[in-house]
């Protein structure tokens, strides 16, 4: 029998409709190991014991009276960049460390709604920069997989905590990769869908043009289960689309023959690991196997994604981050001596050094002389990279390619090369730039680490993914396999 | 036509003007590293000017989406009172802060 804390959120809620255990049960099942195991991960900030039981016995009450909504009962976790109604709010930032917050994000609302069990807040980069999770004012998380590893980042606790069975699934957000390049990581699922798809209302901002959020699973079924209850139109975020949420569970169903899948030229580079590079052409082949039709594409301008985007991000974070000021929430430096040292103080002892450090390129981007140079040329950069997507989905359906160009790498090894840290997401950034959805798959091992395989779809073709990643994952168990951290501490 | 820039040395004195502009201090020991973290990212990204984008309309949006327009009604209640239980300092609904004007 699968261990409770490896079931799929699918297998639960049978389990739980079939009082196989309450939500009660399983929720002290997560709490404990929580308990036990993370203090060798730090997966989370915050850990919601009272509450998470408290929503958990009504949810149980709710099965009994037959009334029980989509997801009633699944005990799940929030990234902390993500507003939960009288619970801390931190964004991995000392900044937030006394941040409490007093609404929930409509994408919490709705998750909250379906019935889910909110085990508490995990850990990230300071608000979402990084791809290691090193950035975090509470330390580092470990990847359960080599603990001596990074789990990636910036929604590093929650891939964390999905591998190790600390949850069931979680949320993340995603604005150069933030929830590919983890998932890859971790051996987990992750799903950054169509810009507006998901509201970001109550999502701490890093880049507003870029950032995403969206579910971390342990396979494309259960991603499809929580984007249903977390995508839709949101009055309250200006960029939210209007469009109606599609039955994704009717939509992973579908055969995948005769859909046209990308192979991008330009991916497949002397960076990217051999082992990785093998697992995607073989997973190209299974597609294959199963009635895909392989082709190849090229995506010309894709080199230029980091660069236009470490303008972009940054320039974007250094208007947003320009709220915290020490006056009406969050950090405030000890007896400021005048308005300039309060704000002064306040940013520079709240925040961060890779925080500072993008603020101050963004700035500088954005300052006068160098706007043209920099970040008006970015943005047309961003559109040529929007122009090869849309080539490239005049010829397939899907993009398949890798989702990092190594697996996860350890501790420490690259913290003192920003530059180096940045190339990590050369094949995530560019979906960013363009709104695309993308999710990342389990789709291999190198050296005892998991790989992951990245799915590129058109505008808001979210359940094409989950189709063709669920399809995958019937004829592949690489989703299935699960660290072997924490085995020795279960009883 | 594209603009011919060589890549950008940051030196000590961009650094002070940057974080003036963005309301940091930066320790004295710390600006050589500030300095070479920008110079090191603003060299990366001095490849786009090898890019010709003659013509390419700058993008800001990945839909190209414009503003929505709502009615101009009020839709949100007052929550003074909430809001500024998260601030440092507040005296009878005004947020406190070190005297600016002598």
């Amino acid at each position: 029998m699968t261990e409770l804390h490896r079931k799929t959120v699918r297998q639960l809620l049978t389990d739980l409709d079939n009082k196989v255990f309450s939500s009660v049960e399983l929720t002290r099942h997560y709490l404990d190991r929580i308990e036990r195991l993370d203090p060798s991960l730090n997966s989370y900030i915050t850990v919601l014991g009272a509450s998470a039981l408290a929503q958990a016995a009504a949810m149980d009450e709710a099965r009994r009276k037959g009334n029980q909504p989509l997801l009633a009962g699944i005990p799940i976790a929030h990234k902390d960049i993500i507003c939960t109604q009288g619970t801390k709010t931190t964004a991995g930032s000392r900044m937030l460390d006394n941040f409490i917050a007093p609404y929930s994000a409509t994408l919490a609302e709705r998750l909250d709604a379906a019935g889910v069990v909110t085990l508490g807040k995990t850990n990230m980069d300071e608000f979402a920069m990084g791809s290691s999770n090193e950035n975090s004012y509470y330390g580092a998380v470990h990847n359960p997989w080599h603990t001596d590893h990074v789990p990636g980042g910036s929604s590093g606790g929650a891939a964390a905590s999905m591998a190790a069975g600390l949850c069931a699934a979680a949320t993340g957000t995603d604005t150069g990769g933030s929830i590919r390049q983890p998932a890859a990581f971790c051996g987990i699922t992750g799903l950054k869908p169509t810009y507006g798809r998901v509201s970001r209302w109550g999502v701490i901002a890093y880049a507003s043009s870029l950032d995403q959020a969206g579910p971390m699973a342990r396979t494309a079924e259960d991603a499809a289960l929580l984007l249903q209850a977390m995508a839709g139109f949101d009055a309250r975020d200006a960029t939210s689309i209007d469009q109606p949420v599609p039955d994704y569970m009717a939509q992973i169903n579908r055969p995948v023959k005769g859909l046209k899948i990308g192979l991008c030229q330009e991916y497949f580079d002397p960076g990217l690991d051999p082992d990785i590079k093998a697992a995607v052409l073989d997973a190209a082949k299974t597609l294959e196997s199963r009635g895909a039709i392989i082709k190849d594409i090229s995506l010309p301008n894709s080199q230029h994604g980091i660069p236009a985007y470490y303008i972009i991000a940054p320039a974007e974070c250094s208007a947003n981050l320009s709220r915290y000021d020490g006056v009406r929430f969050g950090y405030r430096c000890a007896d400021p001596q005048s308005i300039e040292d309060l704000y002064k103080r306040s940013r520079s002892e709240g925040l961060g050094r890779e925080v500072k450090s993008r603020i101050m390129v963004g700035a500088f981007a954005l300052s006068s002389g160098y706007y043209e140079a920099y970040y008006r040329k970015a943005q047309q950069i961003r559109r040529l990279i929007s122009q090869d997507f849309a080539n490239a989905f005049t010829q397939v359906d899907y993009i398949l390619g890798p989702t990092t160009p190594s697996p996860a790498f350890k501790l420490g090894e690259k913290a003192g090369d920003q530059v180096a840290m940045y190339l990590q997401d050369i094949y995530t950034i560019a979906v960013n730039l363009a709104g695309l959805p993308a999710i990342s798959v389990p789709a291999g091992f190198t050296k005892g680490l998991p790989i992951g395989m990245q799915l590129i779809g058109r505008h808001l073709d979210e359940g094409g993914l989950l189709n063709v990643a669920h399809q995958y994952q019937l004829v592949t168990d690489w989703h299935n396999r699960s660290p072997n951290f924490g085995n020795q501490q279960d009883s | 036509m594209p603009i011919d820039i060589p890549v950008m040395q940051v030196n000590q004195a961009v650094v002070l003007t940057v974080a003036e502009l963005t309301q940091l201090n930066i320790d004295a020991q710390d600006i050589d590293s500030y300095a070479a973290d920008m110079t090191k990212v603003l060299a990366m990204v001095a490849q786009m000017q090898s890019v010709d984008t003659t013509g390419i309309e700058p993008m800001s949006n990945p839909q190209d989406a414009v503003q929505r327009l709502r009615a101009d009604a009020v839709t949100e209640t007052n929550q003074r009172d909430v809001f500024q239980q998260l601030a440092p300092e507040t005296d009878a609904g005004f947020y406190l802060v070190p005297r600016v004007v002598e």
